[in-house]
């Protein structure tokens, strides 16, 4: 069934984030060979329109205002809700970010609508569109469908692959007009403390510590393997309850969960809530001074030994991959 | 203050997973406060004892729910409701839960309604904001600090790492992220008092809905296990030529960098 879907794409620093391209991917395979309508909501966003129609959007709807330069769910459901008027979709895609996490039940609430959250992959079986999503922070998983409305869903981030970038697709660009009035929650300040380096649920490469990291300082070796290799860092719960670093970093069962290309897990035991949140990773590396550590269970590749002298020393060695390459 | 907290019952976070009868297998299983509603439960405490007011916790589920519920009342909590579902509902989903709740709360002039930003059986993340869009009340997620000023609240938001600073009025629905408190184990004095506390209970009739109302708008057609991860590589030799060894892995067999 050919249907209209419309995926919302985010904006952050000025540009699109990754997940509006897997969105719009997802958004593709949901409109069965119908349509897929970009949307950018924000104080200037029609600039960056063409790079959601390059990634496979058949056209963009922009709604544009002042009020709008940082997300606040009333701002952004009065916007959406005006594009959700004037288009009627069948389907809507969000990424399961902090802002499609916040965003997607209120809509889904003023719709009267089903929401499939965090949704890994998605597929058309036997007449009905399938979505499959982790349970139990990614100790199972399940396949769900919309049996009654809209659908809708949001995505996680990394997982479903965006389409070739074509520069020569084009495709109508057009504003929507909305009145965004009367926002309940003001925004006084934004303290950025994840600004530097990349963020843990897009990044590609994630370099965790655990309580081996020993302190604060303890990080520092892992920040430079994770800025040679453009990743982040992350933690354990450990690392965090024993105050080396911010419950920000925190992946596991309470916590992120995460899925990047690599991961590599430095002085981490590996309790089964901390193997929830990173388990599901393409490739897992652990470095541990215990060779009994639970951890190497799940770990593609280990290396029994002290986390301050292979981090190092790995550092090195990828400067130098890095240098070669 | 009148506030309510959204709790759920969920299995404790050591519990392996087990698949039986296309289900997630329940037997012997631990049962706990989801971990982020037990903050919604500690934050509902501390803004009661600096602010007045009482506390209720009010629960969608079955009976097995008492369990949790008294355990909140032991940590502090003035009142709990539980809403049984269980002769009426098979497979509710979020609108369905939402969708009780908020018939449940419409009418108790909650200044402030407190939920886990997250369950971590589920994970959809939704009810909360569900049941505040229902209300008409605003809200905001995943927030790491809650200060009541009179009839305002400011409140830290965590969004990815970094924090929002965000001002609001109340009513106001909250969920709660790691790092807003330290929940508190129940006392014995507690636990005696939680025992006299009142803890009812309501079916979906009491709320005039019946199972049409609050039918899920979707369902789950397969639960599956991930596959199993086989055991990896221990690299072997002297540290450097191991770590040599691990980048050229990674970059030749595994792909990654």
């Amino acid at each position: 069934m050919a249907r209209k879907v419309l995926v919302l794409g985010e904006v952050r620093d000025g540009s699109l984030r990754n997940v509006s391209f897997e969105a719009v991917a997802a958004g593709k395979t949901a409109s069965e060979g119908g349509e897929v309508v970009g949307v950018l909501i924000g104080d200037s966003v029609s600039a960056l329109a063409n790079g959601m129609i390059h990634y496979g959007a058949d056209r963009v709807v922009t709604v544009e205002d002042e009020k709008l330069k940082q997300y606040t769910p009333d701002g952004f459901s009065q916007a959406l809700m005006a594009v959700i008027d004037s288009e009627s979709p069948d389907g809507l895609i969000f990424g399961h970010t902090a802002m499609g996490k916040d965003l997607a039940p209120k809509i889904a609430a003023k719709l009267e609508s089903g929401l499939i959250s965090d949704v890994t992959s998605l597929e058309e079986a036997g007449g009905n569109l399938v979505f499959t999503r982790p349970i139990y922070s990614g100790k199972a998983f399940e396949k769900k469908i919309v049996t009654d409305g809209l659908l809708f869903a949001t995505i996680r981030p990394n997982n479903i692959a965006p389409m070739e970038k074509d520069e020569s697709r084009s495709g109508d660009v057009a504003s929507v007009a909305a009145e965004i009035k009367d926002l309940r929650t003001i925004i006084k300040e934004v303290v950025r403390k994840a600004s530097e380096g990349v963020d843990l649920s897009e990044a590609k490469v994630i370099i965790a510590g655990g309580r081996g990291v020993k302190s604060e300082e303890g990080f520092e070796p892992l920040k430079e393997l994770a800025s040679v290799l453009n990743g982040a860092v992350g933690a354990s719960r450990g690392a965090c309850d024993a105050d080396y670093c911010d419950y920000s970093l925190q992946i596991g069962q309470t916590g992120k969960v995460v899925t990047p290309d690599l991961y590599i897990a430095c002085g981490i035991s590996g309790a089964i809530q901390h193997l929830a949140g990173m388990s599901n990773s393409k490739v897992i590396v652990a470095i541990n001074k215990d060779p009994e550590a639970n951890i190497f269970k799940v770990a593609d590749y280990g290396i029994v030994g002290d986390l301050f002298e292979v981090v190092p020393l790995l550092t090195e060695e990828f400067k130098k991959l890095k240098v070669n390459a | 203050m009148n506030i309510y907290v959204l709790m759920k019952r969920t299995f404790d976070t050591e519990e392996k997973i087990t698949i039986s009868g296309g289900k997630i297998n329940e037997d012997g299983a631990e049962f706990i406060i989801n971990p982020y509603d037990e903050y919604a439960i500690e934050e509902a405490i501390q803004v009661r004892d600096a602010n007045g007011g009482e506390v209720t916790v009010v629960s969608v589920g079955t009976e097995e729910a008492e369990k949790q519920l008294r355990t909140a009342l032991a940590m502090g909590a003035d009142k709990a409701v539980l809403i049984n579902t269980e002769d009426d509902i098979e497979n509710g989903d979020q609108f369905t839960t939402a969708k009780i709740l908020s018939e449940f709360l419409k009418d108790k002039d909650a200044d402030l309604i407190i939920a886990g930003n997250v369950a971590i059986d589920g994970g959809s993340g939704q009810v909360g904001p569900r049941v505040a869009e229902i209300l008409g009340i605003s809200y905001v997620t995943t927030i790491t600090k809650l200060d009541i000023n009179g009839s305002s609240a400011t409140v830290v938001r965590d969004v990815e790492g970094d924090s929002e600073v965000i001002e609001a009025s109340l009513p106001l629905l909250v969920t709660a992220q790691q790092g807003l408190n330290e929940p508190r184990y129940p006392s014995l004095p507690g636990i005696m008092k939680a025992k006299k506390k009142p803890l009812d209970e309501l079916e979906i009739d009491d709320l005039d809905l019946d199972e049409d109302d609050v039918e899920a708008k979707t369902k789950t057609i397969e639960i599956y296990m991930p596959p199993k991860k086989e055991a990896g590589k221990v690299l072997e030799g002297e540290l450097e030529d191991q770590v040599k060894e691990l980048v050229k892995l990674l970059h030749t067999e595994a792909k990654v960098v």
